[in-house]
């Protein structure tokens, strides 16, 4: 038996290695996404170009102007004194952001002790432009500080912001325990049921049906090649995440990768959930794409906060097993916290797994019979 | 004669419709069996039944002496079986093929490597052991899953439909290998819709709307029919068919 299912693994390796096309995409795969959603998608911003508008230049103005370019997330691309260069600059997408120094800035501030600065940003990215907004409010907050603690100013209320955590808001910290989960679950669950719904294709499977192999040998090894692919994948996220995007790895190693392994499971367990319903292959790619990859991107938290949906939304998403796993390598990731927080978590995840395990094998079996 | 198969009122039913209705036949060893019929008379879903993917509704049978339902796992050891495709991997090499069909029927290391150069010589495709199966000719595709079917010398192979699409000369050849592997005492279980196939098998039956409508030697049925070919007998007895495809 022991030889039946070292066969039957060969047999598959030899699929995927001979498939150029399916083995393009479990490699690349991966390195795509975190690349992608490492750097380009993400909600940080840089070097996002802004101007200012002033009438009257003084020191406070011109300190803060420079402020704002040296910082990592904006560059002065306009100076100027009139709104019309302003709006013509916001229209040619010169400037994402316009700051308006009030005539007599500094005179206002010294005086007053208050001072007015309009931020006006271009909304047609509203995320964009609330970003830039909150960069911008941080940087002039600082140099109030700085004035305040000079002395300078009388009053001073003092406002605290701690991101815990993930103090310089890197996006990644969030990304990349979403891709892990959306790329174990489309590797292992989309191929597992496209490598079994190919033998029903090519009527291999009903002679495999008549041969002394058992069902569960069969099903074993289909699964047992993704699982090492899939743990490969896991390592290369890993190498990337922390070598090219500075992610921490916090807690255990070995906690990430066994929680990966139940999750693979549950990804496995669903991929045949898929081929008991379905004969063509094509209809297994759709199911799996459309039935995992918008769940798991709407759904699962890592794009979209699940506290801002309506409640029905909630509910459902408790329902998608990446909503489970991103939460369990978040804590263990990057909060570097053990077992004791991600138990209930890994509790679903089992159950999960129970049960899409007994609806393949009930579904499973009268075909056999 | 010793019976490698029988069948009792063996009944096969999708909901309302009743793909196999009560067919009750016995196969003899080393008997090469014609299984006939129109497309959806129900010979495939009695053939499945036979090789154990399919369960019976109703009724009874045996196979290679082992009953259908209770002893199932016995019998998948004791059958070989090719499907209407040639159930080959074409991503495989021809020698990978090999491997992999004999190690899931349990083949030790050693038949394997006696068998398969033994297989290669006589099939004549000793220099394409490492060519993939995707490059064969179908006629050697044919030839190659018919004799991964009975690597393991099964009591009974069942031959779904096996020259499906292939040339008349190629057809010839295979009926030859089939000849053979009977006459080392193999029991051949075949469908075909091919009439001049069914002149070459000991007994024939012909089933209708999934029931066996006759059931004797191909010489006995023309004689019964009046019919000088068994394409005609089978116009004869297709003609009062209720089904189509």
């Amino acid at each position: 038996m022991i030889r039946q299912f070292y066969i039957f693994v060969k047999k598959e390796f030899i699929h995927i290695l001979r498939d150029p096309k399916s083995l393009l995409i479990i490699i690349a795969m991966p390195i795509a996404q975190i690349i992608i959603f490492g750097f380009a998608l993400t909600n940080e911003i840089k070097n996002a170009n802004f101007g200012i508008l002033v009438t009257q230049p003084d020191n406070t103005t011109r300190t803060l102007t420079e402020r704002l370019d040296a910082s990592a997330y904006f560059d002065l691309a306009l100076v100027t004194d009139n709104m019309e260069d302003a709006e013509k600059a916001f229209l040619k997408d010169e400037i994402k952001m316009l700051v308006v120094f009030e005539p007599g800035f500094e005179q206002a501030l010294l005086h007053t002790n208050e001072a007015a600065v309009n931020l006006i940003t271009d909304a047609t990215d509203p995320n964009t432009a609330t970003t830039l907004r909150y960069y911008a409010s941080i940087i002039i907050k600082d140099y109030q500080q700085e004035l305040r603690d000079a002395g300078s100013l009388p009053y001073s209320i003092e406002t605290n912001i701690r991101m815990l955590y993930n103090p310089q808001l890197v996006g990644a910290y969030n990304f990349v325990p979403g891709v892990m989960g959306m790329i174990l679950l489309l590797i292992s669950a989309m191929m597992t049921s496209i490598s079994i719904v190919r033998e029903k294709e090519l009527n291999t499977m009903e002679v495999l049906l008549a041969s002394p192999l058992q069902p569960f040998l069969l099903i074993l090894s289909k699964a047992v090649p993704y699982v090492i692919l899939s743990l490969i994948n896991l390592t290369t996220i890993l190498v990337i995440s922390t070598t090219l995007l500075d992610l921490p790895i916090r807690g255990s190693l070995l906690l990430i990768f066994a929680e990966s392994f139940l999750f693979i499971t549950t990804a496995i367990s669903l991929g045949l959930m898929i081929s008991n319903i379905t004969d063509k292959q094509q209809t297994a790619l759709f199911i799996s794409l459309m039935g995992l990859l918008l769940p798991t991107l709407i759904l699962s938290g890592f794009m979209f906060p699940i506290e801002n949906m309506p409640k029905a939304m909630q509910i459902l998403s408790n329902a998608v097993p990446t909503k489970w796993f991103f939460i369990i390598i978040k804590n263990i990731m990057i909060k570097g916290l053990g077992w004791a927080s991600v138990w209930k978590q890994s509790l679903v995840l089992v159950g999960m797994t129970t049960v899409f395990l007994t609806v393949s094998i009930v579904k499973f079996k009268p075909r056999l019979a | 004669m010793e019976k490698v198969i029988t069948a009792h009122n063996l009944t096969r039913t999708f909901g309302d419709f009743t793909a196999v209705d009560a067919i009750s036949f016995e196969v003899g060893k080393g008997e090469i069996f014609g299984f006939l019929g129109a497309n959806g008379a129900g010979k495939t879903t009695a053939m499945k039944m036979l090789i154990g993917i399919l369960s019976p509704s109703a009724g009874s049978a045996t196979v290679a002496g082992f009953d259908l339902v209770t002893e199932s796992e016995k019998i998948k050891r004791n059958i070989g079986y090719m499907s209407q495709r040639f159930s080959l991997y074409e991503d495989l090499t021809v020698m990978e093929n090999i491997r992999f069909y004999a190690g899931i029927y349990g083949l030790s290391l050693s038949a394997i490597r006696e068998k398969s150069s033994s297989m290669l010589e006589r099939l004549e495709l000793s220099g394409e052991s490492k060519t993939l199966v995707r490059a064969l000719p179908l006629g050697w595709k044919q030839k190659l899953a018919f004799s991964l079917a009975i690597i393991h010398e099964p009591k009974i192979v069942f031959l779904d439909e096996p020259t499906g699409g292939v040339d008349p000369a190629t057809r010839r050849r295979f009926w030859e290998m089939i000849y053979e592997t009977a006459a080392g005492g193999m029991t051949v279980f075949v469908t075909t819709h091919y009439m001049d196939e069914a002149e070459y098998c000991n007994r024939v039956s012909i089933m209708v709307d999934g029931k066996i409508e006759a059931l004797d030697e191909p010489s006995r049925l023309k004689q019964q029919y009046h019919a000088d070919s068994m394409d005609a007998v089978f116009q004869i007895m297709a003609s009062g068919a209720k089904r189509s495809e």
